[in-house]
């Protein structure tokens, strides 16, 4: 099975050993026909409409306004609703730096986006921290306290980055299996099993 | 010089005069303060009415506070007073809040980095690190390890507790507990991610019905502790930092840097440089004020301005683009010059952009400008006194836009801005509606500048050849201000001679203007908070450094 995406050409992406790799692996026990077929039909529709966090804290966040406004237009591939509340985005954009004082905001707001979810590193400081690393009161990248899907290094990305890094999204959306949940992250009991807090609350 | 000398003496006679700054330097014990302060600022021989920086110090064996005093009314005259801490073990400085509001803020920052109190500051709380943090990141003996300090995931408790020092008659300081709100306050959050707060601030707002009470202005929600990391850095290395505070005046706070390293290097920066450096600056605040202008459009429902914004930004973006390799975060200016030279089509670009420019202004108005809901949302909220604007160091179009006549590029001119031709844009609206207007009004003053450089370039060097490979600055300390976007940007540099800084402050105009917000949000509805926020127009990595 090839994952492939309207907008950009298979050959025009670096890495499709890894996307080949993860199909492979989702694929060794077999498909169900109608299980299967019903994967592909929501994975176009999620693929299609991602809508983002915006959880924009410096530079890459005007950045991201750019790639809002006319010129780069990310309404052709479907992310142009960009969202404010966590309930109805799909995926969390990090663009900037985050610092301690804003990390319980940052995993209060993952844990309230609604499943399935993703998280993408924007620009060198969510990367990795960037030229904040070693300072006293910034996390060394946001895959720290959060499972990041895709990384777009830059400082800040270009906004030809930033689509790159969204197609290199809907690609891995593309094999993703929702009925089973092969791939989804974070499970109900992992999640209580890092809040044993909140076990009585939701059930 | 020598009478303002005189002057300042006869004020209390334990003031001693600390010689070979670049400005007018005195020392004051700390029990002497607030009386000599007062009389700095009210004297009207002296009058120093604003306060301009005010930049914690750990010299190892004591704490202190460098205070930057300027005289508006006697040409911009400077005047830096140490206060030095009698005990470094339990450090106490009087407040000035009373007499300059500025320091409201100012001296929260000093107390989060230096843990130095202030007595009568009615409210010592941390400014940009969390209430539960242990220690104080800007002393030189501060221990960095994580196990002090891990990353919390779980949420500030005690938000509303803060604390007074207050002195009685016999000297001794007694800590008072206080509360930010009244017991019956109802309190809205807004933020810390909210799409209007231009950034990640937070303002927890008490509000009547709609009208608010209280603005409470919560910061630091990305503060990356820029001053401490500049100590472990050499010159070329912290010339970075800058770009990634107030984005949008990258190439005003750089300028700022550099110039304040090449003065007390003394380096002569070659004309050609010196002309690239306001081309860019001017470009810049071009950039920022579309951007601007969009966001404040934007805040108020119409999208469609900013596109407009946009469009033109892209234009300035592609300049940048071209000459500088990025977008954003340029890495431009570098000690004695700039980076690279201007690339072939630079000029055909600008004057492309100068031949649109006009038209596209007439255009905004057209669509926001003259708009009867932009001007009912505007027009008369927000109101700032030029008294106010002064005693809050409110610089930039949004002091402006008060009246005051506070441009650097004209008051302390630097550069080749004296040659140039250009108005300093002052309205009396005093209104956010006047604030959105300057800066409307400072793109065009802005195209004159290019005008009239673009086709004069000189030719010749883009960098002094006499800067050194190793970059050691002598010992002695220097400050430098520039016009960004916002306002006045600072920086001071302290240095022992070696090749890293010993103290590093950027004073940011940004930290300035959210210090505003609670007086001019007080007595108008909840939904003016955003545009009010809009016009001051602050970017919150600038606040938080």
């Amino acid at each position: 099975m090839e994952v492939n995406i309207k907008s950009m050409k298979r050959e025009d992406f670096k890495d499709n050993e890894y996307i080949d790799k993860l199909v492979e692996e989702l694929n060794a026990t077999g498909a169900n026909v109608v299980v299967g077929n019903l994967d592909k039909l929501i994975n176009w529709g999620i693929s299609n409409s991602l809508w983002p966090l915006c959880f924009g804290t410096s530079c890459c966040a005007i950045e991201f306004m750019s790639l809002g406004a006319a010129r780069y237009d990310m309404a052709r591939f479907g992310f142009e609703v960009a969202r404010n509340s966590p309930r109805q985005a799909d995926y969390i954009m990090v663009q900037g730096t985050i610092v301690h004082r804003m990390a319980p905001v940052m995993r209060r707001l993952y844990d309230q986006l609604a499943e399935p979810k993703y998280v993408i590193a924007c620009g060198g400081c969510a990367v990795s921290g960037g030229p904040f690393k070693n300072s006293y009161c910034v996390l060394p990248g946001v895959d720290k306290i959060l499972p990041v899907d895709v990384y777009i290094p830059g400082c800040p990305p270009r906004p030809e980055a930033f689509f790159y890094g969204l197609m290199q999204l809907q690609r891995k959306i593309r094999v993703q299996k929702f009925f089973g949940g092969v791939n989804r992250k974070e499970k109900r009991e992992e999640f209580f099993a890092e809040h044993p807090e909140e076990r009585g609350k939701i059930d | 010089m020598s009478d303002i000398k005189d002057l300042i003496k006869a004020i209390n006679e334990n003031i001693t005069f600390i010689e070979g700054g670049e400005c007018l330097e005195i020392q004051v014990p700390d029990k002497d303060w607030h009386d000599v302060a007062s009389q700095l600022k009210n004297d009207d021989r002296l009058s120093f009415d604003v306060l301009t920086a005010v930049v914690g110090m750990d010299w190892k064996e004591s704490l202190g506070v460098m205070y930057y005093l300027t005289s508006t009314k006697r040409g911009w005259d400077m005047l830096c007073v140490k206060v030095v801490c009698d005990d470094i073990k339990n450090p106490f400085i009087h407040s000035v809040s009373d007499l300059w509001k500025v320091a409201l803020f100012q001296e929260r920052e000093v107390y989060d980095f230096f843990g130095i109190k202030f007595i009568n500051h009615p409210d010592m709380r941390r400014m940009f690190l969390r209430n539960d943090w242990v220690g104080h990141p800007l002393r030189k003996d501060y221990d960095a390890s994580p196990e002090k300090n891990p990353i919390r995931l779980n949420d500030e408790i005690n938000e509303d507790d803060t604390v007074s020092y207050v002195e009685d008659a016999n000297g001794k300081v007694s800590k008072i507990a206080k509360k930010v709100f009244e017991a019956d306050d109802y309190v809205v959050n807004f933020g810390p991610v909210h799409p209007s707060t231009h950034g990640v601030m937070r303002f927890r707002t008490a509000v009547d019905g709609e009208v608010i009470k209280k603005v409470d202005v919560v910061s630091g929600y990305i503060h990356r502790g820029i001053e401490k990391l500049t100590e472990g850095l050499t010159y070329p290395q912290i010339l970075h930092f800058t770009d990634r505070m107030d984005y949008m005046s990258a190439h005003q706070n750089r300028h700022c840097l550099c110039m304040c390293i090449e003065k007390a290097l003394g380096i002569e920066v070659p004309r050609r440089a010196q002309v690239i450096r306001v081309m860019m600056d001017e470009l810049m605040r071009i950039s920022s004020h579309l951007l601007s202008f969009g966001c404040t459009a934007m805040d108020l429902g119409a999208t469609t301005a900013f596109f407009y914004g946009f469009r033109e930004r892209e234009q300035v973006l592609d300049i940048f683009d071209k000459t500088c390799g990025a977008r954003m975060s340029m890495n431009y200016n570098v000690i004695g010059g700039v980076i690279a030279d201007l690339h072939p089509d630079f000029q055909k670009d600008v004057k492309a952009l100068l031949a649109i420019m006009p038209e596209r202004l007439k255009e905004y108005h057209r669509v926001f400008s003259g708009n009867i809901i932009a001007k009912n949302r505007l027009k008369k909220v927000g109101m700032l006194s030029k008294e106010d604007a002064i005693n809050y160091c409110i610089t930039g179009p949004s002091g402006r836009g008060s009246n005051w006549s506070c441009d650097c590029r004209k008051v302390r001119p630097y550069s080749i801005y004296p040659e140039l031709k250009f108005d300093e844009v002052l309205l009396d609206g005093c209104d956010s509606y006047a604030r959105y207007m300057v800066r409307m009004l400072e793109i065009e003053q802005s195209c004159r500048i290019l005008e009239q450089l673009v086709d004069n370039i000189p030719e010749g060097d883009i960098r002094a050849l006499n800067v050194p490979k190793i970059i050691k600055l002598p010992a002695g300390h220097w400050y430098q201000q520039i016009e960004a976007s916002r306002g006045t940007f600072g920086v001071y540099i302290e240095s022992t001679g070696e090749k890293t800084p010993y103290r590093v402050h950027f004073q940011s105009p940004c930290f300035n203007l959210v210090g505003v917000m609670d007086l001019c949000c007080s007595g108008h509805m909840i939904a003016d908070l955003v545009t009010i926020g809009a016009a001051l127009d602050f970017v919150i990595p600038d606040i938080d450094r």
